[in-house]
């Protein structure tokens, strides 16, 4: 096992070896995968050391401390952030060879196929179809809320292949071709005005077996394990600064725009302040749990804030700015390749932030999560836990 | 103001959990809800027993004392965690008061008092600040005790006469010695002795009667010059920003039993042949307490972090928690009322002791709009 100072002297010696500004950037990448400073929590052969988590920040710092390129991380979130847990967890030594270089190198960017307009908090009862013929799976249906699905090659599929089991049992977990000519990807336009999203219609589209990811009727599993990796993402190594996030802007139009001040305004700004400052410090604290290998069922409390803290401070933002607050900046249909909620003008943010307490998990879901997972309330009544799925009613 | 991306240590240590361990487990034993319910209408409110052995066996009175002082020379960060148990029991013991409040102002004192600092840390004197429970900290230099004319003889005792009234103490139905912030010039704090005959004490029938209140009223009574001008005022803001840090996590504490017995509640209480609990309409709330209970755990834990390194940001952190921390056991204990249905309407359910005391925690030592009106010049983000 390495120290971080050997660590961190490897690094060096890789960067004498391979100048990030002498070497064609694939060229570059390529190299840094090759020598296990991609990932270092990764196996060696697959981009990393096998080392802890933790001491990839060494890693990172020194990149960027000699102006490296980087890998495309916030682009490819899906593909690094979720694909690649999930293939380095269930996927083939095979799949593992073939998939995992291409997305750290950014040549291949990912998009998850899960929601459906049917299959939305109750993810499990989709009804895309995935029927086994030879050594193919054919499949067929429509998928939605899926982000960056016009530049992904690749897709996280969740398909039907069993009707006749109950909803959970049912799934099988696919990774499919995007360029596949049964693949459609249009637009979903959304209140902003812009799509960050597309809808995903699938027609007769042939995967090979060679592509199933984790064993057949076993897609559920394999699906929990991609969720869950979304949420470990959040490991930063400090506290954000004071006033990051939506609060920042509309503390700044405070402090320089004198004439929009009143009363009322102002007590329930000095709320919202005081509610983001209390969600930063929670946040931290989680860190620090996390940190000493004590992590709290905190988390499940944090996206529930964020949304809640987020819309309000947003709406307020529009009415602080009065007037200006009824200029919107553009209703063009635009394709941005990253959410910015806290970018554009506050008639923008107030709409964009509608959809945190929806997006990944709507806030009911969280709370139910949080009732029964964290403080042990009894499940409500399940009427379709032993029913086939083509039984069910719908 | 800095960005303070570099936050201190938010968890517990080991010393902090072992303390508010066997604080839990002697309050379970000695301060039975029941018992507490029926001392709220006794003549004693205060358990005097319960406060003698967690004051001297457990050393709670003298936690921020210093050792040469006969104290455990521990920190805010020991006294917040010994907080929350004692709120979490609603015990009646006048911890807030003496070893928290009176002696932070005695330590804020220069000179310091250390003969009466040993006796409070022994527990055989407890103190309180005679201050309004609901005065906040930051607010103008107390005016309702005056400095009267000497009588014959206190020039050579070098003692001051003192006037007025103070209404609605916390802590000072027990307490034995007082600290006397009193109008003149200069503006000063006295020492004045609970038993001198110039000293009345009349009980006040108070909303939370686990921290009884009471009406102080001085007519020439003795006092003893302590602080006077800038420093007592700083002694008794320094007093008010303790007690007011200190209550957030007593709230914390309020506010994470409340819940628990909420949940313990609904598991066990079935109505339509299933629990109450696994009804959505009382999961989404119960949730949303647990969040609430979360998010008031971290910011009451950085104003017990700033409090005791001294932290130029210990204002602004006592300020957010003791905002966020009210509302937080309010809500939670409102909610528990309400989840346990009938049953926690009722005088022997013990739902309402932390009703009372959440909702008497709220005004004390100011209420979340003070505290948040307090915060705007600190943040920079001014009202006009």
């Amino acid at each position: 096992m390495l120290t971080p100072e050997e660590l961190r002297e490897r690094v060096r010696a890789f960067l004498t070896e391979h100048d990030p500004r002498e070497l064609p950037k694939q060229d570059f990448l390529n190299a840094r995968f090759d020598a296990g400073l991609a990932w270092v929590h990764y196996p060696e052969g697959l981009g990393g050391l096998g080392l802890s988590r933790s001491l990839q920040q060494i890693v990172d710092a020194e990149f960027a401390a000699v102006g490296s390129p980087g890998h495309d991380a916030e682009r490819n979130a899906i593909g690094l952030g979720m694909a690649a847990p999930t293939i380095l967890a269930y996927g083939t030594d095979e799949q593992q060879k073939r998939w995992l270089r291409e997305l750290w190198t950014g040549r291949e960017i990912w998009c998850q196929l899960f929601s459906e307009p049917g299959a939305g908090s109750d993810l499990a009862a989709l009804a895309t179809r995935a029927v086994r013929d030879g050594d193919h799976w054919v499949a067929t249906g429509q998928k939605v809320w899926t982000s960056l699905a016009q530049v992904a090659r690749r897709g996280l599929l969740l398909a039907r292949s069993d009707p006749d089991v109950p909803k959970h049992q049912g799934l099988t977990y696919f990774s499919v071709d995007m360029t596949d000519p049964g693949v459609e990807v249009r637009p979903l336009r959304q209140i902003t005005g812009e799509a960050e999203f597309n809808e995903v219609f699938l027609t007769e589209v042939r995967i090979p077996d060679a592509d199933r990811i984790g064993p057949v009727g076993e897609g559920w599993k394999v699906a929990n394990a991609t969720l869950m990796s979304e949420r470990v993402n959040i490991g930063a190594s400090q506290a954000a600064p004071r006033e990051s996030g939506a609060i920042g802007p509309v503390a700044a139009t405070w402090r320089n725009r004198p004439e929009l001040r009143t009363p009322g305004l102002h007590d329930r700004l000095l709320k919202l302040w005081t509610e983001a400052e209390v969600a930063r410090l929670a946040a931290e604290r989680m860190r620090q749990q996390l940190a000493a290998g004590k992590p709290g069922p905190e988390g499940s409390a944090a996206k529930l804030v964020f949304a809640r803290l987020n819309q309000e401070i947003s709406g307020f933002d529009v009415e602080l700015n009065a007037g200006d607050g009824l200029r919107y900046d553009e209703w063009t249909m635009r394709r941005p390749e990253h959410s910015t909620f806290f970018g554009r003008g506050p008639g923008y943010r107030y709409l964009r932030a509608r959809g945190n307490s929806i997006e990944g998990g709507t806030s009911e879901i969280l709370r139910n999560i949080i009732a029964e997972r964290v403080l042990g309330l009894p499940p409500e009544p399940r009427v379709d836990k032993d029913i086939p799925w083509k039984d069910l009613p719908r | 103001m800095s960005d303070k991306a570099d936050l201190p240590d938010l968890l517990y240590s080991d010393t902090e959990r072992a303390l508010a361990d066997s604080l839990s487990s002697l309050l379970a034993d000695r301060g039975s809800l029941d018992k507490v319910l029926a001392r709220t209408e006794s003549a004693e409110t205060y358990d005097d027993g319960l406060w003698q052995t967690v004051a001297g066996d457990l050393g709670l009175a003298g936690l921020l004392i210093p050792e040469r002082d006969g104290g455990a020379g521990a920190s805010y960060r020991e006294v917040c965690s010994a907080a929350e148990a004692l709120g979490s029991s609603v015990a009646p013991v006048p911890f807030l008061g003496s070893a928290v409040v009176a002696t932070a102002a005695l330590l804020s004192v220069a000179s310091g008092v250390p003969d009466l600092l040993r006796r409070m840390a022994d527990g055989s004197v407890t103190a309180t600040l005679a201050v309004p429970f609901a005065g906040a900290p930051g607010g103008p230099f107390p005016a309702s005790v005056r400095v009267a004319g000497p009588k014959p003889g206190d020039a050579q005792t070098g003692i001051a006469r003192l006037r007025g009234t103070v209404r609605g103490v916390a802590d000072a139905l027990p307490a034995t010695v007082l600290l006397v912030p009193a109008d003149g010039v200069p503006q000063a704090l006295y020492l004045v002795d609970m038993s001198d005959p110039g000293v009345a004490k009349a009980p006040v029938v108070s909303l939370d009667m686990t921290r009884q209140l009471c009406d102080l009223s001085f007519d020439d009574a003795p006092g003893r010059l302590i602080a006077s001008g800038a420093a007592a005022s700083q002694a008794v803001d320094a007093a008010l920003t303790a007690g007011a840090g200190v209550l957030a996590a007593e709230q914390v504490g309020v506010a994470q039993r409340c819940l628990d017995m909420t949940l313990a509640y609904v598991k066990e209480r079935r109505q339509f042949a299933r629990p109450v609990g696994s009804f959505q309409a009382l999961k989404h709330r119960l949730a949303d307490v647990w969040v609430a209970v979360s998010q008031a755990r971290a910011a009451s834990r950085y104003a017990a972090a700033c409090l005791a390194s001294g932290d130029p940001d210990a204002k602004v952190a006592v300020a957010i928690a003791k905002a966020y921390c009210s509302e937080a056991a309010v809500h939670a204990a409102q909610e528990c009322v309400q989840l346990h249905g009938g049953i926690g309407f009722t005088w022997e359910h013990p739902a309402h002791l932390y009703l009372k005391r959440a909702k008497a925690d709220s005004v004390g030592f100011g209420t979340p709009d003070a505290h948040r009106a307090a915060l705007a010049p600190l943040i920079n983000l001014p009202a006009s």
